[in-house]
């Protein structure tokens, strides 16, 4: 008897704490930076697309919901001549982005993406693909990688030496 | 022998190095120069152990466990602390100028590099300097070349100039700066280049096809596969991903390929991919679907008059079907005559006859090589490379007297300088391999069968002697038969590519008279397709006949299975004939001069969406496996001909549902290809009730590569033919040795797991090399010598005799067809002599016109100095110039029936 009027007089009480809940949607949570929900695609600080499509992010995905096809311009700067999340299967788990090696697949602070058709949950690189850095400003994988791309010959990248010279056997 | 790896004692064999050893046992230790197929050179120091000098030695020394031979009761570690330190140290200083490249390398993922790495523990560039960058090389449709990926290991150079004979890839500059190139950008012009990107550990050689829809390793969904563009029948990894195949990579067999296929079997697969692929049902060109087809079909079969065509690049299962679709008599082989009759001689000569035919590895264990008429560069490329390893075999016994074990590269290299083992060459002209020939015999065939038949009889008393022959000649045929006598392992080449039953008979002499008192004489014939000893096995008639039964009005209905049959029959008789047939059916995946008049065309699959069995040159039975279902109508052309027996009311065909039950009819009712129904397990094959995973465990996208077409997955297609999987889901342990989809062990990502499949390194795979041998020799029986020896030739005032000359890019249908193997095609021309030439003022690049029949020719000089004086020659199976069947003489004088000429060829631009 005693626990029952306790109980009940402690659910009242909470009527003067402060609330949890909070007026979703017409009030927005605050979500951290790190949060792990919708996954974008971002550019390098040239604006060009970060994805090399290097195929790590398929596979650390657990549920095997990225596919793309690698392919390259020609100058060979490599990027995703498709690339696609199926959102359904997507449990937001940021393997993806752990596994990136460029900083281009990031995990982005919004989870609004509810759909009637589950069909529009399989997102295209156009869906996926921003137009900015994302949480990594500065880093821009074809400056520290060998490969010879569009305005960056061998011998250009950071940290490189100009090409050797075949002819010479100088010391 | 005992060794003691870290205390535990392992039985090892004797001769090999503590390497090789250690990777027998399954032990793993990192290496980068060591090369199974090309022995040690100690160049890398990556593969550091301790050796001990007994029980009570607590510190040891660091070896190189490449260069260290295994002794017996030898005490060592691969665990202790110093030597796995050493190997860290090595592999950071190899990698203090390594890109960071592995994200946009097409070696990722099946990076020995990578894996070693891994394996040796390190992981943080300590050198905090700047990178040494190189610039690359363009080097040809087949290889990328990413020089700054070098770790300097030397291994393609030692794989490209000492092992293929290459001359146009060098190591150049010097000290921290080494370049590994060829002199200027251009072609590497090697038949073999293509290895190098499995020779390489790393990316600085990679395959330049696959980087045009470049998939990574744990991405494709793969199957063991036959190569289908020579007779040599090299084992294959097929990979496919979206529905396209990807790549073509070699599937280590001991006995047929070893680590290598040549460049046309592994770039030849990009037709499977063409754009101008059959892929639906069309009759009278307009597209239909399977119930019309099947139904107009069973109409037009169920009348008398019809016949089948089968062909020599389908399958065993396919040509069976046909032929017990139409019946026995109705089936024809869809080959020239003369390739028909010669590969039946072969089938005859290696079944009756009591020589074996060597496999490949064979033939590289040869000691003395005696080739008949036959440029196998061209046609059988893997087998060439085996005779250049074959010229290795004398002089190694100068190391072997030396006390240098042979796996010790550098070393018997040193012994051995130049020398080289017996080779004779006798071909129409220049070969490549003629740059390591004891001594090489230009001549027409005739010219060659009497040289072969004179080998024969200086052999042996009892072989035919041959008349009138000249005194070089008799002195020739003394130096080989001695070299020959002395071998330990004579082999005798000899094949159908230039088109004569003397030449193969003079080899069968040579091989005959040889094994009389050697036992281990082997007998190689090459034929000119990947299944020309499977049909001939098989049974059937000419294709002339086929012709004369159409024409002659006993039949009207014609089924041609997987055949241009304008590669087989002058294109006056194939047009009569075909404008004879009432009823055209053709199945075949690729457009042709043949499928282009078809009534009905029957979308058949390639090796890549089809199960088969072919037979090679060995005699050789061996599966190659569907790597993936087709998305359309492409289906197996004996999957259709079933349906289409069915449908017609064919009661055998009616019993047979699946690849099982028609391999099943195929080993009982074919006497010659009895037990091809061993070739792999049964479809119904399990390892701990699962089947084999054509995926590997990594494979990503499943729940996403089709999510655009519809959000839920499909069921993943079910194989009712083999045990293989379409997924990644099954046994994740060995596979059976015939049923290999690709190589992957923990920690071996690369090629360089196949380590793991093998019983020794470089032995044969665990649980024997696949494929299983038909055509063993009779054991008893006397030696029936061939007579009829050819005059010798004589050449004919204004007339030339037209031989065929093969070219590995071009000359086979198929792999013609790749876009990248098609850039390495040779212009249309006729190699003419010397003599010749200047006798009717011609130069190089001029243009000859000539006759054959009622065909006019004309086509651009090349000049020969090795070809003789009567004889040209003409590049065989070019689309330009229409078969005809060689040899045949032609004439440089217009005939007088000039009005009904055709002309043939006529090059758009001429020089003169
Ligand atoms: S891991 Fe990063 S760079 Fe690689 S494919 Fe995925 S998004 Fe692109
Ligand atoms: S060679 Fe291997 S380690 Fe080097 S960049 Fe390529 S994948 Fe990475
Ligand atoms: S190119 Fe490759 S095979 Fe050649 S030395 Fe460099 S790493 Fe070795
Ligand atoms: S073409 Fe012949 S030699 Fe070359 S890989 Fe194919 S089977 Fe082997
Ligand atoms: S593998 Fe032994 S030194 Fe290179």
């Amino acid at each position: 008897m005693f626990s029952i009027i306790r109980t009940m007089w402690l659910t009242f009480l909470h009527m003067f704490h402060k609330r949890d809940t909070i007026q979703y949607p017409e009030e927005k949570a605050a979500l951290p930076a790190r949060w792990r929900g919708r996954i974008v695609l971002t550019r390098d600080p040239d604006m060009g697309e970060r994805c090399v499509g290097c195929y790590l992010c398929a596979a650390a995905c657990p549920v095997d919901c990225i596919s793309l096809q690698a392919t390259e311009d020609e100058h060979g700067r490599r990027y995703p001549a498709f690339f696609r999340i199926n959102f359904s299967r997507c449990i937001f788990c940021g393997y993806c982005e752990e596994a990136c090696p460029t900083y281009a697949i990031q995990l982005i602070p919004d989870f609004e993406m509810g759909e009637y058709v589950r069909q529009n949950l399989v997102y295209e690189k156009e869906d996926l693909l921003i137009n900015s850095q994302g949480k990594y400003p500065g880093y821009n994988y074809y400056k520290v990688a060998g490969l010879a791309i569009d305005g960056k010959s061998k011998g250009e990248g950071d940290n490189e030496l100009e090409p050797v010279d075949v002819h010479s056997l100088l010391p | 022998m005992v060794l003691f790896i870290d205390n535990k004692p392992h039985e090892v064999p004797a001769g090999k190095n503590l390497l090789e050893a250690c990777l027998t046992l399954g032990k793993d230790i990192p290496y980068f120069c060591w090369h199974p197929a090309m022995g040690s050179v100690g160049a890398c120091r990556q593969c550091a152990v301790k050796v001990y000098k007994d029980e009570n030695d607590q510190k040891g020394r660091l070896v190189m466990s490449c260069m260290e031979p295994v002794v017996n009761n030898q005490r060592i570690s691969i665990e202790d602390h110093d030597a796995k330190e050493f190997r860290e140290h090595v592999i950071e200083w190899l990698m203090t100028n390594h890109p960071h490249d592995c994200a946009v390398c097409d070696e990722g993922g099946s990076c020995h590099l990578q894996d070693m790495t891994v394996m040796s523990g390190h992981n943080y560039r300590n050198y905090n300097y700047k990178k040494r960058t190189y610039t690359n090389q363009y080097l040809g449709p087949f290889l990328n070349h990413e020089m700054n990926r070098c770790i300097q290991c030397y291994r393609c150079v030692r794989f490209y100039k000492d092992y293929a004979g290459g001359k146009d890839l060098d190591v150049f500059a010097s000290k921290n700066n080494v370049y590994f190139g060829r002199a200027e950008d251009g072609i590497l012009e090697n038949e073999f280049s293509g290895n190098l990107a499995e020779v390489c550990p790393t990316g600085v050689f990679t395959d330049k096809t696959l980087k045009q829809h470049y998939t990574r390793k744990w991405d494709l969904t793969m199957a063991p596969s036959i190569c289908q563009h020579c007779s040599v029948g090299c084992n294959t990894i097929a990979g496919e991903r979206y529905g396209s195949l990807r790549m073509i990579a070699n599937r280590y067999n001991g006995d047929v390929n070893g680590y290598f296929l040549c460049d046309r079997g592994r770039y030849g697969y990009e037709f499977v991919n063409a754009a101008d692929r059959i892929r639906k049902p069309r009759i009278q060109q307009r597209e239909t679907d399977r119930e019309a087809l099947l139904s107009n079909l069973s109409g037009l079969l169920n009348k008398p008059g019809v016949i089948g065509i089968g062909s020599p690049r389908a399958s065993l299962q396919s040509n069976f079907v046909l032929k017990t679709l139409v019946g026995e008599h109705n089936f024809y082989h869809g080959v020239s005559d003369s390739e028909h009759d010669l590969a039946e001689l072969a089938v005859k000569i290696l079944r009756e006859g009591t020589v074996r035919t060597p496999s490949t590895k064979e033939v590289e264990e040869a000691d003395a090589v005696f080739i008949l008429g036959e440029d196998i560069t061209n046609t059988a490329p893997i087998l060439a490379l085996a005779v250049r390893q074959s010229v290795r075999q004398q002089p190694a016994a100068l190391a072997e007297k030396a006390n240098i074990p042979l796996w010790n590269d550098a070393a018997v290299k040193g012994v051995v300088q130049d020398k080289k083992g017996p080779l004779f060459i006798a071909t129409l002209t220049t070969t490549k391999l003629d740059e390591l020939a004891t001594a090489t015999y230009r001549a027409t065939p005739e010219c060659i069968a009497r040289l072969g038949f004179a080998v024969a009889h200086a052999l042996d008393n009892a072989a035919p002697a041959v008349a009138d022959l000249s005194e070089n000649l008799l002195v020739l045929a003394e130096q080989i038969a001695q070299a020959l006598r002395t071998a330990k392992k004579p082999v005798i080449i000899s094949g159908a590519g230039c088109e004569s039953d003397a030449v193969m008979k003079a080899a069968a002499n040579v091989a005959h008279a040889l094994q009389k008192e050697n036992k281990n004489t082997g007998l190689v014939y090459t034929m000119l397709e990947c299944n020309s000893i499977g049909l001939a096995m098989m049974g059937g008639h000419r294709l002339h006949a086929a012709f004369n039964a159409v024409v002659n009005g006993h039949a009207d209905t014609v089924i041609v299975l997987e055949n241009d049959l304008y590669r087989h029959g002058r294109k006056s008789d194939v047009d009569a004939f075909l404008k004879a047939c009432r009823n055209i059916i053709v199945l075949d995946h690729s457009m042709h001069a043949t499928t282009q008049q078809a009534h009905v065309v029957i979308p058949a699959g390639t090796f890549a969406e089809s199960d088969g069995i072919l037979v090679n040159n060995e005699g050789r039975a061996q599966r190659f496996f569907q790597v993936y279902e087709s998305k359309d109508m492409v289906r197996e052309s004996w999957r259709w001909l079933l349906d289409i027996g069915t449908e017609a009311g064919n009661t055998r065909l009616s019993t047979w549902k699946n690849f099982e039950d028609i391999t099943h009819a195929i080993a009982t009712s074919e006497p010659l290809l009895q037990g091809i129904d061993q070739v792999t397990p049964p479809s119904q094959f399990r390892v701990a009730g699962q089947r084999i995973p054509r995926a590997p465990h990594r494979y990503s996208g499943r729940t996403s590569m089709q999510a655009n077409i519809n959000v839920s997955e499909p069921k993943p297609p079910e194989d009712p033919d083999s045990p293989l999987s379409y997924t990644m889901e099954g046994y994740r342990g060995m596979p059976p040795s015939s049923m290999i989809p690709f190589f992957w062990s923990p920690g071996w990502n690369s090629v360089q797991s196949v380590n793991k499949y093998q019983q020794e390194i470089g032995g044969a795979l665990k649980g024997g090399d696949p494929g299983i041998r038909l055509l063993e020799p009779a054991t008893t029986g006397t030696i029936k010598y061939f007579e009829g020896i050819p005059e010798a030739f004589k050449a004919l005032e204004d007339h030339l005799l037209i031989m065929p000359m093969h070219h590995i890019f071009g000359s086979e249908e198929l792999s013609a067809r790749s876009p990248s193997v098609a850039q390495r095609i040779p212009k249309p021309y006729i190699l003419l002599s010397m003599d010749d030439a200047v006798s009717m003022s011609l130069l190089e690049n001029y243009i000859l016109r000539f006759y054959i029949g009622r065909y006019e020719y004309s086509l651009p000089v090349k000049v020969s100095n090795a070809i003789p004086n009567g004889v040209a020659a003409v590049p065989y199976g070019l689309p330009e110039i229409p078969y005809t069947e060689l040899p045949e003489w032609a004439t440089t004088r217009a005939p007088k029936y000039l009005h009904t000429l055709t002309p043939t060829y006529t090059p758009k631009h001429q020089n003169t």
